[in-house]
């Protein structure tokens, strides 16, 4: 007879001392493991229902502007400090750690319309009303210094932008026209026209560091190449676009910020199709920047909120914010990728998580790993019914929530009409246009 | 659409010069003749030669090596590893590694982690959802490979008992049995000898560290069986029809004659719950927090024991409920009946989720096994049958017993015990996964009184027996699963521990609604009740609301509305509606005609009756 019997040592399975730690042999054979879909369902539905409660994305509100705030600039080198300028003329410097000010210069007389900062990080320039681009220094002046630009240049015409070469000591501004200027010269290089309008925003590549976007309020999106001396191609939407953005990751992709609630995502080489359309404000979008992971954006819009998009995505995946916030002007998305600022109407530059259910500060191994399972569970079961109406809902402002109604029944109209339309019609005589194409009138070259 | 980004015109190579700076840092066992030679010849190009020599070989070699992640032979021993690698890596200092490479796995492991069925073909779908199930697919086998590398840790090895040279293991007593095994394991062997409190029902908690026991005489006992360490001892004066701790060894459900009553480990009692009344079976859903009771008056009822609700009373219109057992795998509740039917139970439905005919008389006795593939039952018949429970609840195989058992049960590893009168009996199964087989007997084991409870300890080899003459702990080796997870159920944990298990499942209970023959079903699409869905509400309401709304004209002015051209454009939609039907009908014909005219030529096959 041969006989094994199943004898453990306890010595094996129970520490030795109380300052030890806990032995746990683990064994994940799945009979022990029963009911495995169950429980993470169950695990992902309160890692959902935790995210929500979790779910506190308002930080600080940075307050001292007189007006509302116009401009805002991230400094390049430092993660604490931010700059803005204000409608009447002011710029500041905050220290975000600190959540102060640590630097205020009246700039400009009228608005401050634009501002941008050298890549160094040693100085930033600024545009205004009164028709000067003025170039500071990000230090402040020793004591008994006056408070004076390093630079001023007198212009001809108001101008509306400014941004700075990624790489070179050159900077473009946009008023009637798009000006390229190197820093140490008082007349621009070139300058680049195509019609006659008043252009609203210019933005460098930051990968292809040559090319420029723009746009106008002639409701088009101008492309430029600096090495050239004229444009490179325009598209012309149904509405003004406000701002464009580009994708800090893939070169040829940007982001436009239009009057007619949306944002629409370009590829440079195919204009005439917007690769994605975002939907979601209720009012004219404003502003928008990209994550630096390129993976994400954020708009900010006229009807008093900011949302953060996926950029594959149609539908935002966050709405933030608050009964005191008015119309957001501008927004920008920090160089850590983690905060969100948005300046508004009433003199607020307010500081928000990217993503509002995180921990901040220093996370423990083990909770690092809990949050990445739960990150994957979450996602997993994303489609269940019950999980998705939780991680799904948002309170909404009530003007908001409205609004949203009312625009639904009138696109449903507008959808009927359209179906009433094409049956009644000689088949193939009304042509089916998607939703991406509707808003692209044109693309010139 | 990413390309690098172009440096600018005037831009340092500053790559460059960072990659001269750090310098890698010769070793002392990196090959003693080239600083020799460098000396002989320096300068930089020769030295980046041997660099790029050195480095390619090793993604080459871990390329190789990583391919054959599943080894598609059983596990080889470690010698025949050894020769099969045609050149074993040499380190630099001329060392060798005799394992090279990640540790082989074999398939049938594999198999058991892997939870996609690879039988079924991805769908020709779009790509974007199609490239996400392959990706899906490649991630699951390697977890699955990665899970089943981790059993190489595990540390112990079960049990067995081997006759020698043709010896009959059932002919093996207890008492030799207990001779030939170390003491530790000797001491699991003992007899209570309780006479007085008559026959015994007990149950082990899910541990398998503590044994509780109660005689129908009102004798309730529990104790920390290993140690013999008595938690509690009391007599409810009142016949103990069953006895079940609930999810933790602190707290035990005892059935008693008129109601159900919830004990701590000291014995005082916690709850009497009166809408429970004249149990005759409990069982405990430890996932779901549930105790499932079967009552004389014919009423399966679910009590949830975290928060003291009664989740479901469920009438089985079958008289007294005197059979009930749990499928581990699924929480799906077993009932026998007097008519010879198992039916299958779920919370969530009034009605039976199966109802399977087993025997011809009542059914005495019925048990699943902890993988939830095998049922066993026993009936009035004297007939034991297994049953295999994957779909087709057909009999495996059935023996017919001079006795019949009363009591039957699985071990964690698939042995069977079956309790007739006085004598216990033991099957085992030849293989891991396979039924147990009801030819040959493994063990048995004659008791001082007729049997009226069993339980294999979960994590020991010891099978519990309750009987008329007290408690009985027999060795049965190879019983039960030998590695516990220590997360999960382990045997040897602290108070601190526990406690701090028990938060996290009560966090993670899953609810009784979820509880269905398939526990998989939640992660699959539900297509089914998508439709049902649709067809109740029709049935509902009475109507289809997505259906089309029939024309109806709107009324024009200036006498454009008569009667007669309201039903001309009346007529006119109807008529466009009904070709368009035509014309569709007329497709399908076509496509149907397409399809009958492709396999032209084959005569129709007999076996064409059994295609679905």
């Amino acid at each position: 007879m041969k006989v094994k019997m199943l004898s453990r040592n306890p010595d094996n399975y129970v520490r030795e001392t109380k300052l030890d730690l806990q032995r746990v042999p683990r064994n994940y054979d799945p009979t022990l493991h029963p009911f495995e879909v169950p429980r993470e369902y169950v695990r992902a539905l309160n890692a959902t229902k935790l995210e929500r409660v979790f779910a506190k994305p308002f930080l600080a509100s940075l307050d001292g502007h007189r007006d509302g705030v116009n401009c805002l600039a991230k400094h390049p080198k430092s993660l604490a400090t931010v700059l803005s300028g204000a409608c009447d003329g002011e710029v500041r410097i905050w220290n975000l750690t600190k959540q102060k000010c640590i630097r205020a210069i009246q700039a400009h007389e009228g608005f401050v319309r634009g501002m941008c900062t050298r890549f160094c990080g040693t100085s930033f320039f600024t545009v205004g009303d009164d028709k000067t681009v003025k170039q500071w220094k990000m230090d402040a002046p020793a004591y008994g210094e006056e408070e004076e630009p390093l630079h001023t240049i007198l212009g001809k015409t108001v101008y509306t932008g400014i941004d700075h070469h990624w790489k070179e000591a050159v900077f473009a501004t946009c008023g009637q026209q798009v000006d390229i200027w190197d820093e140490q010269r008082t007349s621009p290089i070139c300058s680049m026209t195509w019609g006659f309008d008043s252009i609203s925003s210019v933005k460098f590549n930051p990968i292809e560091t040559f090319l420029l976007g723009s746009c106008a309020s002639d409701r088009n999106i101008v492309l430029y190449d600096m090495r050239q001396s004229t444009p490179l191609k325009k598209v012309i939407l149904d509405m003004r676009t406000n701002t464009i953005c580009w994708n800090p990751m893939e070169a040829f992709i940007f982001t436009a910020a239009n009057e007619d609630y949306n944002l629409y995502t370009f590829d440079m080489r195919a204009l005439d199709t917007p690769v994605v359309v975002h939907k979601d404000h209720v009012s004219a979008v404003l502003d928008v920047d990209y994550s630096p992971t390129g993976k994400e954006f954020v708009s900010a819009s006229f009807d008093k909120s900011i949302r953060i998009f996926p950029v594959d995505k149609s539908r935002s995946r966050e709405v933030y914010h608050t009964k005191r916030m008015q119309h957001v002007i501008c927004v920008k998305w920090t160089s850590d990728s983690k905060y969100i600022m948005c300046g508004s109407d009433e003199m607020n530059i307010r500081l928000w998580k990217a993503n509002a259910s995180e921990k901040l500060g220093v996370l423990t191994s083990r909770e690092k790993a809990a949050k990445d399972y739960n990150q994957k569970l979450k996602e997993k079961f994303r489609h269940h019914p019950h999980i998705k109406r939780i991680a799904r809902h948002r309170h909404l402002p009530k003007s908001i929530y409205s609004q949203i109604q009312e625009q639904r029944i009138m696109k449903e109209a507008r959808r009927r009409k359209e179906i009433n339309r094409l049956k009644h019609s000689k088949p193939g005589s009304v042509p089916v246009v998607s939703e991406k194409k509707k808003h692209v009138v044109a693309v010139v070259k | 659409m990413e390309r690098a980004p172009k440096p600018g015109k005037d831009v340092p190579p500053k790559k460059d010069k960072r990659q001269a700076k750090r310098k890698k840092p010769r070793r002392y066992w990196e090959e003693d003749t080239a600083p020799t030679t460098d000396r002989a010849c320096p300068g930089p190009p020769r030295n980046k030669k041997r660099n790029q020599e050195l480095r390619p070989q090793k993604p080459k070699n871990t390329h190789i090596l990583k391919k054959p992640r599943i080894s598609k032979k059983p596990q080889v021993p470690k010698k025949l590893r050894k020769r099969t690698n045609p050149e074993p890596e040499r380190n630099l200092s001329g060392a060798q590694d005799p394992f090279p490479g990640p540790a082989p796995v074999p398939v049938e492991v594999v198999q058991k982690f892997c939870r996609i069925d690879k039988s079924k073909k991805i769908p020709h779908s779009k790509s974007k959802t199609r490239n996400r199930l392959e990706v899906a697919e490649a991630e699951e086998e390697e977890t699955s490979v990665k899970a089943a590398r981790s059993e190489l840790l595990l540390a112990e090895e079960p049990g067995f008992l081997e006759g020698e040279n043709g010896e009959d293991t059932a002919k093996i007593l207890q008492a030799d049995i207990v001779e030939a095994v170390d003491i530790a394991s000797a001491a699991k062997h003992f007899d209570l000898n309780l006479r007085q409190f008559g026959p015994y029902r007990l149950n082990y908690s899910r541990t398998g560290r503590h044994l509780a026991f109660g005689g129908s005489r009102g004798h309730v006992a529990a104790l920390d069986w290993v140690t013999k360490r008595l938690m509690c001892e009391i007599n409810v004066m009142e016949a103990v029809r069953d006895i079940r701790f609930l999810h933790s060894e602190a707290l035990l459900a005892v059935a008693q004659n008129r109601w159900l009553h919830i004990y701590d480990n000291q014995g005082i009692e916690l709850h009497c719950i009166r809408r429970c009344d004249r149990v005759t079976r409990l069982e405990f859903l430890p996932f779901h927090f549930l105790l499932a009771t079967a009552s004389e008056t014919g009423f399966l009822t679910y009590l949830d024991v975290s928060v003291g609700k009664i989740v479901a009373a469920l009438n089985a219109r079958a008289g007294r409920l005197g059979v009930m057992t749990q499928n581990p795998y699924n929480a799906v509740i077993h009932l026998g009946h007097s008519n010879g039917t198992v039916s299958l139970w779920s919370p969530a439905m009034k009605e039976p989720l199966a109802k399977i005919l087993c025997h011809r008389g009542g059914v005495r006795a019925v048990t699943v096994d902890s993988t939830g593939t095998y049922m066993a039952t026993s009936g009035l018949d004297h007939q034991l049958k297994i049953f295999d429970l994957r779909g087709t609840f057909q009999p495996l195989s059935a023996r017919t017993l001079p006795q019949g058992a009363g009591h039957l049960a699985f071990s964690q590893r698939g042995l069977l015990v079956a309790g007739m009168g006085d004598v216990v009996n033991i099957w085992a199964g030849q293989g891991q996964a396979g039924p147990p087989s009801l030819e040959q007997l493994y063990l048995t084991h004659r008791l001082s009184g007729p049997v009226h409870g069993l339980q294999f300890c979960p994590f020991e080899d010891v099978l519990g027996v309750g009987h008329s003459g007290g408690v009985t702990s027999m060795l049965v080796p190879g019983a039960a699963e030998p590695n516990f997870d220590g997360l999960d159920s382990n045997p040897y944990r602290s108070r601190k521990q526990r406690q701090e298990w028990e938060v996290k499942a009560l966090l993670e209970k899953v609810p009784a609604e979820l509880i269905c023959l398939d526990p998989r079903a939640l992660a699959e699409v539900d297509v089914i009740s998508l439709e049902q869905e649709k067809k109740e509400r029709i049935e509902r309401l009475g109507y289809d609301p997505e259906a089309k709304t029939p024309f109806q004209p709107k009324p024009k002015q200036k006498g454009r509305s008569s009667t007669a051209s309201l039903v001309k454009r009346k007529r006119k939609v109807m008529d466009e509606e009904h070709r368009e039907k035509v014309r569709q009908s007329f497709e399908q014909q076509k496509q149907h005609k397409q399809k009958k005219t492709k396999p032209f030529g084959a005569w129709p096959s007999a076996l064409d009756r059994f295609v679905r």
